[in-house]
């Protein structure tokens, strides 16, 4: 069990996929204006990865691996679009918001990442746990992305203005620069930075 | 100058290793190698050192920029008292002087004061961490941002502004000379970006302006499709016309523009370039000639908004700009052609000249490289055909 809590707890500081590895970019670039967005993008990302992983995992002695790749990118697939679905069933305005982006998990490096790196070689349960700890790992600089941003750019959370009027009303106004995804790629180089100056090993020489 | 000195030296020892104010030594460090060039001499090995070290060359841009921000100051107050009427008529270029001087110097101490204060507060503390003395960086980053800002700038705006410049423009690189973008602009871009109702508009330029006055720059008076600005091109000239702090006055610029080429400080190279790239730009547009704001005449960029500034103060900066002579040349020309293309084409960026300049910083260490790989490709042709007679 202990080695299963450190498949869950590594990839949330020292392997973690966006601060440490630099996967996944892209859309945690794009989808943390607000903080919603990011919450629902990470936990699709998150059950992508660990059901793909379990998959897999359970495939692994049977697939080919002159074909592996092809045959992961079903799979992946297959768990996107059951994803999609799902959004669109229950959180219609969320799916909306997000758009191509739930599509794109399909390209994104973390999915493709793990089952290369992890789920090939390993037993099923360690697998669907190293999904969720990297999911976790991915959701952790969503959320402080989605935080910040929806904070500091437009005055709320969750869609509820947080800021109070008398701000405003002395004079404070909510950042542009905030809502673009050029802040976004600064606050992970932040991120990135502060992390490293907590975890010296991290530094390369 | 004496008492300075004597007073300096008898302080230092209570800063050194073991003295019991070190803890506060790179504010020694920094106040006494402003004031005096430090003592050190070389110890191994035969070299020269000059005594026109970093920060006695920071001070000679501080003086260059000196016309400017002076000019700038009477014409926040002229441009001030001419929106409520006080000066009956936009030619009475002396009416009210010292009202207008002293004006525009409250509205501008300000700004300076959170400028030098967040910024070289953030300096000393990183010198403070990483163990290296303040660096004088600051020195001239800190006045050239309170000089591209509009006059009414929020005080706590500017305050974010400089942090972010230092600190995410400068510091996380390494500190002065290993940034790659010019931090004052890198402040500008961030308040454009983030707060673009205080820094874009015809309402910004002139501090506390009456309502039912224009306050259009040239440039939002060119984008909203005037054939001409409205001003004169001899108060465009001299600087009598809304804009930010030090922007306004070409002739204040040209001055500090003969400073910085006299004594050797900025590129005469990338200076030259910069007008050259501008005019070419803009006689392409005037040949082209789709719209009023292309049949504007090539000189007039020089004159309408931050051009000129940027050219002399900006582009030349040693640190982003290109090395090479050849890189120069074309690091000022492409930032010339950019700064008139952006103003002109792009009516969502009414002033390109910020934009132009960060792009070619970004831009400048490739020129450099390739510049320095041609010419390692010619040499090593020349060195080919000796060898083969």
């Amino acid at each position: 069990m202990a080695n299963m809590l450190k498949l869950i707890k590594n990839p949330l500081s020292k392997e973690n996929p966006i601060a440490v590895q630099v996967l996944g970019i892209c859309s945690a670039l794009a989808v943390t204006t607000q903080l919603k967005p990011a919450v629902v993008m990470s936990l699709s990302v998150m059950v992508v990865v660990a059901l793909s992983n379990v998959i897999v995992s359970l495939l692994r002695n049977t697939i080919p691996s002159r074909i592996r790749i092809i045959v992961q990118l079903v799979i992946v697939s297959m768990m996107v679009i059951l994803v999609d679905q799902f959004l669109k069933a229950f959180v219609y305005d969320v799916s909306k918001q997000l758009s191509v982006f739930v599509g794109l998990i399909i390209t994104n490096c973390i999915v493709m990442g793990r089952l290369e790196a992890f789920a090939l070689s390993h037993k099923p349960l360690p697998s669907f746990f190293d999904g969720i700890g990297n999911g976790l790992g991915y959701a952790v600089i969503l959320i402080i992305l989605g935080f910040v941003r929806e904070l500091f750019g437009q005055g709320s959370l969750w869609g509820y203005k947080i800021m109070p009027e008398s701000f405003f009303d002395a004079g404070y106004v909510n950042n542009g620069l905030m809502t673009m995804p050029a802040m976004a790629l600064i606050l992970v180089g932040v991120i990135i930075w502060i992390h490293r100056s907590r975890n010296e090993d991290l530094c390369e020489k | 100058m004496k008492f300075i000195k004597n007073t300096l030296d008898k302080m230092r020892p209570s800063f050194e290793k073991g003295g019991k104010l070190h803890a506060f030594h790179s504010l020694f460090d920094a106040i006494d190698t402003l004031m005096f060039v430090p003592a050190n001499t070389t110890t191994k090995g035969c070299h020269v050192r000059d005594a026109v070290d970093n920060k006695r060359t920071m001070i000679t841009v501080f003086i260059a920029l000196l016309p400017a921000l002076l000019f700038g100051m009477y014409n926040i107050g002229f441009q001030h008292y001419l929106s409520i009427g006080e000066i009956a008529s936009s030619t009475d270029y002396c009416a009210n002087f010292w009202n207008n001087f002293g004006y525009g110097f409250l509205k501008v101490l300000p700004l300076l004061l959170v400028s030098y204060i967040v910024g070289l507060g953030i300096e000393v503390v990183f010198a403070q961490i990483r163990g290296h003395e303040v660096s004088e960086g600051y020195f001239v980053t800190g006045l050239l941002i309170p000089m591209i800002c509009p006059p009414d700038v929020p005080l706590w705006q500017l305050a974010l502004a400089v942090a972010f410049a230092v600190i995410i423009g400068k510091e996380v690189f390494g500190g002065t000379g290993y940034n790659f973008l010019n931090p004052a602009l890198v402040a500008r871009a961030f308040l454009f970006f983030s707060y673009p109702i205080q820094m874009s508009g015809d309402t910004v330029w002139i501090a506390e302006k009456a309502d039912a006055f224009s306050g259009a720059t040239p440039l939002g008076e060119m984008i909203a499709g005037a054939t001409l600005p409205s001003a004169s091109i001899m108060d465009m000239f001299i600087g009598f016309m809304p804009g930010c702090v030090g922007e306004t006055s070409a002739i204040a610029i040209l001055i500090g523009a003969l400073i910085l080429l006299v004594s050797g400080v900025a590129s005469w190279r990338v200076m030259l370039s910069v007008f050259a790239g501008g005019a070419v730009m803009g006689l392409i547009f005037n040949a082209v000639g789709a719209n009023d704001y292309m049949n504007m005449p090539f000189y007039y960029h020089f004159l309408i908004g931050g051009f000129m500034f940027g050219a002399v103060f900006m582009a030349t900066d040693p640190v982003t700009a290109a090395h090479t002579n050849t890189g120069k040349y074309i690091y000022g020309f492409l930032i010339g052609i950019m700064a008139v293309l952006i103003r002109v084409v792009n009516p969502a960026y009414p002033e390109g000249m910020m934009l132009a300049i960060l792009l070619m910083n970004v831009f400048a260490p490739l020129i450099d490289y390739y510049v320095v790989d041609a010419n390692i490709r010619k040499r090593a042709k020349r060195a080919k055909l000796v060898n083969n007679k």
